[in-house]
C-alpha cells in the first residue's frame, strides 16, 4: 500500500512538474473594439496549433490600456507578454529599447506584404518593431441622397471649397441635419488628430526646424479659422463635447451630411445592423486645400509588440505572427465574412477580389493609406516623423493642452485668435522646458 | 392653519426628497434600461424609455466574453479584506485618539487625512516599483494592502468620531472592574460601537468595491476585480453602450443588493450621535 501510495504520488509530481516545464501562459493587454475582441473569440485556431500556450486577455479601454501599458513598460513591470500599442508609441518606445525587434516571424509571415505606409511607422532603421493589426487613415464619408438633393458634388480627391460648399447647401436645421460633423472633443487623439490632419492639408506644421511651434503663423491660422467656420455654421451643436462615438451616432442617425474621420468608421456606418443610412454613404479622401496636393496625412494602427524582458519572447512572437497573418485575415473571411476583416494592413487583402466586393470602401481606404507618408506631413520642412500625431513623448501632454483650448474656440469662450496664441504660449513653454528650445 | 401650514410643508419636503432621490437614481436606472436594449437603441435620438424590444443578449455576451466569476471573487476578497484589515488597524488607533489624547491628536488626524489630498497618480511610479520589487503586482494581497492604506484615514476618523460620543466614565467603571486595556476594547468599547463599526465596515467595502484607479493600474489578468471587467467594454472607437451598460448592472448589483439591505444599519451608523 506504501509503495503504491508513493507511486502514485510520484507519478502525480512528475506529471505536475513536466506540465508546469511546457504550459506558457501569455498574458495579451488588448485594446476594446471589434476587431480586437473577435480575435479573440477565434484564438482556438492558434492554441490548437500550439497546445502548450495558454492565452490570458487584459482588455481595457483606449486611454486606461495607454496608462497601464506605459506606466508598465518603463518600469519593466513585466506583466505582459503582448502588448497592444498604436504606432505613436513603437518608435518612441523602440527607440529606449523597450520592444523587440520582429525580424524573425516564420517563412509564411510575408514581411513584404505589410502595406509601407504603415510598416514605415512601425520601424526604425528599417526593422520592424510591432506588427500591425489593423491600419486606418482619414477620409470623407458623405450621404449621397443628400448631395444628389442639394445639388452639389464632391469628388474622390475632394477639396474644402467643395466640402464647405457642400455643407452649406446640405444644412437643414430645422430637420435636425447639419452639413458637417467634425471632432470637437479635447484630446490628443480626439480633436487633435482632425486638426493636426487639417492643418497638415494646409501647409502647416506643428514645429519649425528649430523646434518652435507655428500657430501663431498664417496657415494655422487658416486651418483653425476654417474648422470653426465649419462648424459654428453647419456643424451639430454642442459640438465641443463631440468626438469619434458621438459623431458615429450622429451620422448613423441620419443627421449628418458629411463626416471626416478615420477610415475604420466606413465598416460601421455601412452596416445596416445599426446605421439608418448605411445604403447611401459616398467615400471621398481627406480634403486638400486648392493649390496643394497635401491630404492630411492621418494615419493610425492597432498593432502587437512583445515587450523586452518579457520571459515567453518565443510564444509571444509566435502569437503576435498568427495574430497579424494572412491566414488570421481569411480565418475571420471563413467565420464573419470578408467584410469583417481587419483592414488597413496587408496588400493582398486589397487585391482580394471577394473582399473588394464586400467592402465598398476597401479602395478609398487604401488610397487614404498609401497617399501617407509620415516623414513629410506637412509641405515644409520638419525636424520630427508623425501624422496626425508628432512622435515626441511630450505630445501625449501638448498635443491635449492644445486641443482644450481648441475646444474652447469651438464653444465660444474664448476667440480663434486667443486660442491659437495660447497654444503657441504653452506648447513653447514645454518645448523649452523638454529641453528642444536650447 | 398652522396644522396646515406644517402638512403643506411635509409634503413640499416629501416631493423634494423624491426628486432629489429619483435625479440621483437617474443614471443607475439609465444604466439599467440601456442594458436591455440593442447597440442601435442605446443611442437612438431621441432617447428611447421604456417602449423597445428588450433583450438579454448583451449579458449573454459579456458572460461569454468575460470570467465574471472571478472579477467578482476579486472584488469580494479585495474589499472585505481591505476593510476588515483597516478595522482591526483603525480600532486601536481611534481608542488612543478618543480616550488618550495627546497634545498633537488633532494634527496628526488631520495629517492622515491630508493623505487623501494627493492625487493617486502621483504616487503611482513609485508604489508599482515597490509592487513590482516586492512580487505583489496582480496579486489579491497587494490590492488589500493598498486600499487599506487608501481608506485607514477615513476609517479611523469614523471610529474617533463614534468612539468620542461614548462617555469615559463607561470604561473607567469597566477598569475599576479589573478589566485590561484588550478587554476594555474588546467586550465594553466594541459592543457599544457596533452601529459604527458595522457603518464604517459597509461604507468602506462599498469605496474599496468602487475604487477604480489602483485596481486598474496594479492589476493584469488574475487579481482584476469588477472594475477592470467594466474598464473592458469602454471603448471611444466603437459604439458598445449596451453592452457596457450590461456590464455596469452586473459589476454594480451586488454592492447595491448589499447596501439595499443593510440602509437601516449604515444610516443608523451615519447618524450615530449626531443628535446629541
Amino acid at each position: 500500500m506504501n509503495k503504491l501510495t508513493r507511486a502514485l504520488l510520484g507519478a502525480t509530481a512528475t506529471c505536475a512538474l513536466a506540465a508546469a516545464a511546457h504550459a506558457e501562459t501569455l498574458t495579451i493587454a488588448t485594446v476594446n473594439n471589434g476587431d480586437m475582441i473577435r480575435m479573440q473569440g477565434l484564438t482556438e485556431d492558434f492554441t490548437a496549433s500550439h497546445p502548450d500556450i495558454e492565452l490570458e486577455w487584459v482588455t481595457l479601454e483606449e486611454n486606461v490600456l495607454r496608462q497601464r501599458v506605459t506606466t508598465d513598460i518603463a518600469t519593466k513591470g513585466g506583466q505582459y507578454d503582448v502588448m497592444t500599442i498604436g504606432n505613436y508609441e513603437v518608435p518612441i518606445w523602440a527607440k529606449q529599447g523597450w520592444l523587440v525587434p520582429l525580424t524573425d516571424m516564420g517563412d509564411d509571415y510575408d514581411a513584404n506584404d505589410l502595406l509601407p505606409a504603415i510598416a514605415g511607422g512601425l520601424s526604425v532603421d528599417g526593422t520592424l518593431y510591432a506588427a500591425p493589426f489593423y491600419g486606418e487613415s482619414a477620409m470623407v464619408m458623405y450621404r449621397k441622397d443628400l448631395v444628389e438633393k442639394a445639388g452639389v458634388t464632391i469628388s474622390d480627391a475632394s477639396t474644402w471649397a467643395e466640402i464647405k460648399a457642400a455643407a452649406e447647401a446640405m444644412t437643414d436645421k430645422d430637420a435636425g441635419v447639419y452639413g458637417i460633423c467634425l471632432r470637437g472633443k479635447a484630446g490628443w487623439g480626439e480633436n487633435m488628430a482632425f486638426i493636426s490632419a487639417m492643418a497638415n492639408s494646409y501647409g502647416a506644421r506643428w514645429f519649425d526646424m528649430d523646434w518652435k511651434p507655428e500657430f501663431t503663423g498664417p496657415e494655422w491660422t487658416a486651418a483653425l479659422t476654417d474648422y470653426l467656420d465649419l462648424m459654428t455654421n453647419y456643424g451639430p451643436p454642442g459640438a465641443s463635447s463631440n468626438g469619434f462615438n458621438e459623431n458615429l451616432a450622429l451620422f448613423q442617425q441620419g443627421k449628418c451630411g458629411m463626416w471626416i474621420d478615420a477610415t475604420v468608421a466606413a465598416s460601421f456606418v455601412t452596416d445596416p445592423k445599426d446605421s439608418t443610412v448605411a445604403d447611401s454613404v459616398g467615400f471621398a479622401q481627406f480634403p486638400a486645400k486648392d493649390g496643394m496636393d497635401n491630404r492630411g496625412h492621418w494615419l493610425w494602427s492597432w498593432n502587437l509588440a512583445v515587450p523586452a524582458g518579457t520571459k515567453n519572447e518565443e510564444a509571444a512572437k509566435a502569437f503576435v505572427a498568427w495574430a497579424t497573418s494572412k491566414h488570421y485575415t481569411e480565418i475571420v473571411a471563413e467565420e464573419e465574412g470578408w467584410r469583417a476583416a481587419p483592414p488597413g494592413t496587408r496588400t493582398s487583402l486589397y487585391e482580394n477580389s471577394d473582399y473588394q466586393a464586400a467592402a465598398p470602401f476597401a479602395e478609398m481606404t487604401l488610397n487614404s493609406i498609401n497617399a501617407v507618408d509620415t516623414s513629410a506631413p506637412s509641405v515644409k520642412e520638419i525636424p520630427y516623423t508623425g501624422a496626425q500625431f508628432v512622435s515626441i513623448p511630450e505630445f501625449q501632454g501638448i498635443g491635449t493642452a492644445v486641443g482644450q483650448q481648441f475646444s474652447a474656440a469651438l464653444a465660444g469662450t474664448v476667440s480663434g485668435e486667443q486660442a491659437l496664441q495660447s497654444a503657441q504660449a504653452l506648447t513653447e513653454r514645454e518645448m523649452r522646458k523638454s529641453g528642444y528650445i536650447k | 392653519m398652522s396644522r396646515r401650514s406644517s402638512t403643506r410643508r411635509k409634503a413640499l419636503m416629501t416631493v423634494l426628497a423624491w426628486a432629489v432621490g429619483l435625479l440621483l437614481f437617474f443614471p443607475i436606472l439609465w444604466t439599467v434600461l440601456t442594458s436591455f436594449k440593442t447597440e442601435a437603441v442605446a443611442i437612438a435620438d431621441p432617447p428611447v424609455w421604456f417602449n423597445f424590444d428588450w433583450t438579454l443578449e448583451n449579458y449573454a455576451t459579456v458572460q461569454e466574453r468575460s470570467n465574471y466569476g472571478r472579477h467578482f471573487w476579486n472584488s469580494v476578497v479585495v474589499s472585505v479584506g481591505s476593510t476588515l484589515l483597516g478595522v482591526i488597524i483603525a480600532v486601536p488607533a481611534a481608542w488612543a485618539m478618543a480616550f488618550v489624547p495627546g497634545k498633537r491628536t488633532r494634527d496628526i488626524l488631520m495629517w492622515m487625512l491630508s493623505t487623501k489630498m494627493l492625487p493617486p497618480v502621483g504616487v503611482l511610479i513609485p508604489i508599482y516599483l515597490i509592487f513590482r520589487n516586492l512580487g505583489l503586482l496582480d496579486t489579491r494581497i497587494g490590492l488589500v494592502i493598498v486600499l487599506m492604506l487608501i481608506n485607514l484615514p477615513i476609517i479611523v476618523w469614523m471610529l474617533y468620531t463614534y468612539f468620542k460620543e461614548i462617555p469615559g466614565e463607561i470604561l473607567e467603571a469597566s477598569r475599576m472592574d479589573g478589566a485590561g486595556l484588550r478587554e476594555e476594547i474588546l467586550y465594553v468599547l466594541t459592543p457599544m460601537a457596533v452601529p459604527g463599526i458595522a457603518s464604517t465596515l459597509l461604507l468602506n467595502v462599498i469605496l474599496a468595491w468602487n475604487e477604480a484607479f489602483w485596481t486598474l493600474n496594479l492589476t493584469a489578468a488574475k487579481a482584476a476585480p469588477l472594475t477592470a471587467f467594466i474598464a473592458s467594454y469602454s471603448s471611444p472607437e466603437g459604439l458598445f453602450y449596451a453592452k457596457l451598460s450590461a456590464a455596469s448592472t452586473m459589476a454594480i448589483a451586488p454592492i447595491m443588493i448589499l447596501g439595499w439591505f443593510s440602509q437601516k444599519q449604515l444610516v443608523r451608523g451615519l447618524t450615530f450621535g449626531a443628535v446629541k
